[in-house]
Order: structure tokens, then sequence, then C-alpha cells
């Protein structure tokens, strides 16, 4: 197959640019495709008239647009749809090996990610009844109608809901899907190195039979990415901490930035802790260590130096492998720079006094690591003495997690903002605070891996109360 | 005639341009304070070793702009030109002092050429147009006036202050940038309502801008002469497709500065994937896209740095390097020698250039 080109996407009509950026195979810079990049004047031109793309989906019902989802879920997984503009087109492995070629994830993660998303699409009703509270689908159909006993009326925030999207886990891609069913058509800035995914979720959708219309996808600068989020209304953006403070206190703009998601142990459980020590494992290390649900602290009453050991261990020798490996668990750099960068800062970071590389004894050579052609980071636990030590509470793109000890009492103000907390703990009076905790978004008691998420109950942001809002009405009789 | 015989003849054309100029310039009789002295501090006579443009591309260096700042205006004036006031023309400026150029008679002499490039359709005779860009001490200003003047029309003018835009995004105050240029488009939206304007001078941004908030096409516009920042290829296909709503307005990009004058472009289209190319307004001023370390042309098609000398009885520029890189192109029929295309900042590929609306 020649090199495809993947065109900007006016209202699902393929737009090729006059400028075009490459995505190259992370490991001898081949280019797998150009992707058209388009001028913010495009982007903005479109949204002027966003309205016919809503009015696509609204002569459609929820469930009808919930069916096409949920088909669109099993041709995204399984099925052959298009790619570029010549009529190619890309089966479920070839999306696996070029995803996996451009993204360094090994194939056995991106069929993970492939999952995830199947299950998102497939599950719509669950979710959407998890976002809605149990609303009756006719009641976004018709705009009002009952809940409960009570009326109730919905209208939408927004014409378009604005992504702008990163490169690094597919399965991000999930947050957007309920839009579609919920008649918000999108507009997309896709990441850099990453428009398969949410190309091949597009072609998907529109196969089983939503409107073309209702998809805008902007390859574009960083001048476009604002335009997205500056003029739809509602958006969500992805980014490190700089980019989370720049929208922190804008209503319209849902931020999802670094998770920095820990596992808590309680006074009650640390003498066990070598029962839960697979739980950490699969916390820190699922997906690459490249989610924002992945644990980034381990947080004990005491212990922490024999924990450290423990997870080290396990942890240290873990290596790259071949991209088809089933057993792969470490995913190259798509920019070899970034990988660099963090082994720069991890290496600078522990020269400071209080901090030790536990896995160091158990690697053979370095942290950063030219294998299988590509660029790898390999695992890194670090022990703290405390929370004070700057890699106690840091997040990298790889597997990396400190291990701190704090006393019970200062766990959850030591912490932080915390994406998703698992706490191992029994103590009713730990749980109660905990449950309390006005800085965790989303809570596990008892030994759940912090990848695990519930569909129906979002772990960050609820998209239907962000789409739409609730009024008041009154009918005469 | 075949292109290679009028290349041949405008480069012929050319040489005796140059022969002219260099008399007129490095003679006691006719040249300015500057070059004469400039002269006496070389050891070879530019009057007897400069005869064709190759002789100055070849011994002349590269001219330094900052002589245009740092020296009194006076020691520009040829000797022919001692007693007329003179025009003082500024560019750059954003910081400290700006580079000026004084001037007579040539912006009048560049503009009236490139009106006979402009099509009656696209800027009709005998009506009225609109600047919207940088007034203040540029050339450009009365440039466009005298343009429209010479079309029969007459002109309004909205101002716009570069030099304060390009701090403003220097100092990344992006929503201050954007306030001034929504002040701008304001007071060019009224002047819309309000008059019957039908071709318009600005940027490609204000452009742009106008277009989002008002329909050009049905407030009157037939032509739009635009210039002042970069315009790549998706950039200038969406100004002419999508702006300019394909053809329904003219679109008339143009490259120039205080420095040259104004060039024209070979026109655009899907044939040519809507790279501009530019066209000196030889012999008056040429362009040349060299490689520096050698001086030499690069091949055609290929990038290299852009360098402008402005030939006029008024003004000798030989060899400024400008701050632009650029592919460079093959001669046109109406304009037989080379062009430059896909202008953009030098090391524009390398790192951020602030430009703003200008």
């Amino acid at each position: 197959m020649s090199t495809p080109h993947i065109p900007c996407l006016r209202f699902g009509v393929p737009y090729r640019s006059l400028n075009q950026s490459e995505v190259k195979d992370y490991r001898d810079g081949s280019v797998k495709a150009t992707l058209s990049q388009v001028n913010a004047g495009v982007i903005r031109r479109d949204l002027k008239t966003i309205n016919q793309a809503r009015e696509s989906l609204q002569k459609f019902s929820t469930k009808e647009l919930m069916d096409i989802s949920a088909k669109a879920g099993e041709l995204f997984l399984q099925g052959d749809l298009p790619i570029g503009e010549d009529g190619s087109i890309q089966s479920a492995q070839d999306y696996v090996e070029t995803l996996s070629s451009t993204s360094g994830l090994p194939h056995v993660m991106v069929r993970k990610n492939m999952d995830k998303i199947h299950y998102a699409l497939t599950h719509l009703e669950l979710i959407l009844n998890g976002l809605t509270r149990g609303i009756d689908f006719s009641v976004l159909d018709q705009g009002y109608g009952k809940h409960g006993d009570s009326p109730v009326c919905f209208f939408p925030t927004t014409h378009a809901l604005g992504l702008v999207m990163p490169s690094n886990s597919p399965a991000v891609n999930s947050l957007w899907l309920p839009s579609i069913a919920l008649k918000i058509p999108i507009v997309m800035k896709p990441g850099r190195d990453e428009p398969w995914t949410p190309y091949r979720l597009i072609q998907a959708f529109i196969a089983a039979g939503a409107p073309k219309e209702a998809f805008g996808f902007y390859p574009t600068d960083h001048e476009g990415a604002g335009d997205i989020l500056k003029h739809c209304g509602r958006a969500l953006i992805f980014g490190d901490k700089t980019t989370t403070d720049q929208y922190s206190g804008d209503p319209g703009v849902q931020v999802h930035g670094p998770g920095f998601s820990k596992i808590l142990i309680g006074d009650d459980e640390i003498e066990n802790w070598e029962k839960y020590l697979d739980v950490m494992v699969s916390s820190i290390a699922d997906n690459g260590g490249r989610s924002c649900v992945n644990a980034s602290a381990v947080i004990v009453p005491k212990y922490a130096k024999e924990i450290a050991d423990a997870l080290g261990q396990r942890l240290g020798p873990l290596k790259p492998l071949p991209v088809t490996d089933p057993q792969a668990v470490l995913s190259g750099f798509a920019n070899p720079k970034m990988g660099e960068w963090i082994d720069q800062t991890l290496t600078s970071d522990f020269s400071e006094k209080g901090a030790s590389d536990m896995t160091a004894p158990y690697r053979d050579g370095d942290r950063l690591v030219k294998a299988e052609g590509g660029t790898y980071l390999r695992p890194t636990i670090a022990y703290c003495e405390s929370m004070d030590h700057v890699l106690s509470n840091r997040e990298f793109l790889c597997p990396y997690a400190s291990v701190v000890e704090v006393n019970q009492n200062h766990m959850l103000s030591a912490i932080g903002p915390t994406l998703v907390v698992t706490a191992i703990t029994k103590d009713a009076c730990f749980k109660k605070q905990l449950l309390g905790a006005s800085n965790i978004e989303r809570l596990n008691i008892g030994p759940i891996s912090t990848m695990k998420i519930s569909w129906d109950q979002p772990h960050e942001g609820n998209m239907f109360e962000f789409l739409y809002k609730r009024r008041s009405i009154g009918m005469a009789a | 005639m075949a292109i290679e015989n009028q290349t041949q003849q405008a480069a012929a054309d050319l040489d005796t341009h140059v022969a002219e100029i260099i008399k007129w310039h490095f003679s006691d009789e006719t040249g300015s304070p500057f070059w004469l002295d400039w002269a006496r501090d070389q050891s070879w006579d530019p009057l007897e070793e400069v005869k064709t443009f190759e002789d100055l591309c070849n011994k002349f260096p590269n001219f330094q702009d900052e002589w245009l700042r740092d020296l009194p205006n006076k020691v520009w004036v040829p000797k022919a030109y001692k007693d007329r006031p003179f025009n003082i023309f500024e560019t750059g400026g954003t910081t400290g002092m700006p580079k000026q150029r004084i001037g007579w008679e040539d912006f009048r002499i560049d503009y009236t050429a490139f009106s006979e490039t402009l099509s009656d359709e696209h800027f009709p005779r005998n009506h009225y147009w609109m600047m919207v860009g940088p007034t203040g001490p540029r050339r450009l200003r009365l440039a466009i006036e005298h343009l429209a003047n010479e079309r029969g029309c007459s002109c309004y003018f909205v101002d716009l202050d570069p030099r304060w835009v390009k701090r403003l995004i220097a100092n990344k105050q992006f929503d201050q940038a954007r306030a001034y240029m929504d002040h701008v488009v304001d007071q060019a939206l009224t002047i819309l309502k309000n008059r019957e304007v039908s071709a318009l001078f600005t940027t490609p941004k204000l452009l742009e801008a106008l277009a989002e908030r008002k329909d050009l096409v049905r407030a009157g516009i037939k032509g739009v002469f635009c210039g002042g920042t970069t315009m790549d290829k998706q950039y200038a296909r969406f100004l002419v497709e999508e702006v300019c709503e394909g053809g329904k307005i003219g679109f008339v990009p143009t490259y120039g500065n205080t420095l040259m004058g104004l060039a024209r472009h070979h026109p655009i289209s899907r044939e040519n994937d809507y790279s501009i190319a530019y066209y000196a307004p030889q012999p008056r001023a040429v362009l040349r896209v060299i490689n520096t370390e050698n001086n030499q042309p690069v091949a055609y098609d290929t990038w290299g740095r852009v360098e402008l000398s402005t030939l006029t009885k008024e003004f000798f520029m030989p060899r400024f390097l400008e701050r632009d890189e650029a592919r460079r192109r093959r001669p046109w029929t109406e304009a037989p020698w080379d062009g430059v295309a896909e202008v953009r900042p030098f090391g524009a590929m390398e790192k951020n250039i602030v430009e703003g609306v200008y």
C-alpha cells in the first residue's frame, strides 16, 4: 500500500490541505502517512455553519444513535474501513500495526485500547444511563419529559464539542464517544502523531450510518487548536500542567491533564502489603504507564523501603520486547527526545538528597535504552523519604511511581489533587475520611487497580452535564 | 518572442540600467555623499568595474541597512535632488530607531507601473478604495493613495500600527492584540457600511477578519490587493477559494517594502498549487534567491535567501539581504526574470517569527 494521505474532514467531507505533516515510524522515521494541516481560518469558517452538523444528528433518536454507535464499535474493532482519500482500506490488523509503528505501543496494548473503545461504543446505554442518572432517552429527543414524577427539560449548552486530542494513548478517544448519541457533533484537532484512532472511529461511525456532517477532523496548528477551544462553547483538551493551568478557570473547557493517581494503604492492611503487589504493579505499569489513571505514587504508613524494593524487583527487570510480543509491557517513544528528557529529569531529581532509584539494582543497564529499533524507558520506582521530595508526586510517560511513608492521619492532605485513589483499607474511620475527601476524583476502596474505570461513572467530568443543562419548564395543558 | 529571448533581452536591459545607475550614483556631478564617500574608501572604482548586474553582484558587498538607521538622511541625497525636500519613509522600528529611506518620485513611478498589472474588472476605475493597514510614516500609505488616484479612485484609510501589534505579540498579550485587531476591523466595517468601496488594500489576517464579519462580495468588494505577511500555499488557497469566494473577488497578493517598491505576482490557482511567485519591478529593483555562502543563485525551485537590489536614481541599494527566504522561480513572459516564491521569514522552519497582522 502506498503511503496514505489523511485529509482534514470538513463536515465529513475530505479536504486535502496544501500543508501536510508526516506521521513517522517511531523506530526508523519512515513515513507512514501524510496528514493535511489546515489553517485556523478554515476551522473558524466551518464553525460559522456548525448548526448544519447538529441538525444532521437531530434527525436521529438517541436510541438510533446508540445503535449506530454500537455498530461503529464493531466496525472499529474488526471492520475494513476507508483510510486516506484514494479508496484505500484499513483492516483492524492494519490499524494495529500502523498505530503501533508510529506510537511505539506494542500490539497487545493497542488491542487493549481497542477493546476499551469497543466496550464504550457497545455499552452506550449503560454509560448514558450513568451520565444522565437514568433519564428516559425520549426526554433528550423531545427536549422535555418526566424523570420520576418530576418534569425535566434539558437544552444543549453548545452546537459542537471541541476536542484537542493527545497522541499518547488511543483509549482517550472513548471520552468523546457519547457526544454523538447525545446529538452533539465533534470538531477535533487530532494529536499530531496519532490521527489513526480518531480517523478510524469517524469512518466507523459514518459506515455505521451516522451523518458525516457530524464530524470535523482538523489537524491544525496552535492557533487552530485555540480557536476550537474558544469557539466551540464546550471543549476538551488534554495536556500537561501548563495547559491545564491555562484553562482551569474556563467552564467551557474540560481539562484532562496529569492524574497523579495513587495507591494508599491504611494502617490496618499495611502488614499484608505483599498481598497487594500485583495491584500495585498493574496500576503502575499497565498501558505502558502512559495513562492519567496509572498510579504514580504508593503512599504507606510504613515499609516504604521494603515495598519500593519489592516493586523494583518486579518492574526493574522489564525490558523492551518486540511490538508483536504478547508479553510486551513497555512502549517506545514516538518522539525520542521526550524519552531523553524524562531520563535526564529523573537522573537530575534522584541527585537531590532523600530519594533512591529502587529499580536500578534490578535493571541490567541504563534506564534509557535503544532497543527494538526505538527509544524506550525502563520502569523506575523511587523511594522517597518524604512528600517534600520532588519525585514524590511526579508523573511521567512511562512506568514510574514513588513510594513514600506518610502517617495515615496526614495522607489525604499530603497527596494533593488526585484523579484516582485506590485505598486499601477496611478501617471504617479511614474510609469515611476518604469518602469525604474533596481532592479525589475517583475512589476505589479495596485492592482495585487504579486503571479500572467505570464507564457509567465518569472519573473525570460528566459529558452529559457538560453538554446539556437542565432548565425548569412549564407547559399549558 | 520566446521566453528565452525575452529573458536575454531583459538581462541586457538590466545591464544597461545598472551601468546608467552606477554612473549616476558614483559621479561627482550626480551622486550622493554616502556613495561618493564609500567609493573613495574602496580599492576599486565602481565606475570602472561595474558595467553589468553580474559585476554589481560580484563587486559590491551586502548593503548594511543599519546605515539607514544610523546616518543622517541628507547623506543619501543625490546631487541632482539637492534642493528638493524629500519624503521620509520608515521601516522596522518596533523598538528603537527605525530605518529610513528618503524619496521623491519613486513610489509614484513604481505604483503607476503596478497599476498596469491590475484588471479593470476587479479594480474598477473612477470609484473608491479602502486601505486597512499601516499608514503613518510608511511609503505604503502615499503609494496606495497614488495607485487609487492613478485609476481615478479616491481612497479611505484605516490605520494599523504594526509596531504596537508586534510588541503585544512578543509580550504574549494576545488578548490585547486581538482587541486591537477588532478595533481596526470595526473601523473598516463602519466605512464599508456607510460608503461605497470596490477595492481593498489590506493584510491577509485583516482580510480574513473582515470576511468573518461581513460578506465582502455583498458589500461590493471586487478586488483585494494584499500584502504584508507570509502567505503559504494553503493560506493563499484559503484566501482565494473561500475568503474571495473562488474569484468573485480578485485577489492580488504582493510582496514589497519601503526599500524595494512592489513586486507583482504570477497568477495563482490549483494548477500551480497556489504557490505565489513574485517578480520585482526590474530593472528598478532586482530580487535574487541566493546561497549566501557563495553568493550564487540557488537552483530553480529550491530555497535560498532573498536578496534585493534597488537601482533607481533616487536610491541605490546593492545586494541587501532581506529577512526572508523563498524558492527561486523561472522567468515568466510577463516578467522575464527570476521570481521569488513562497516567501517566508528566514529561518521560519526553525523558529517562531513574530509577524502579527502585518
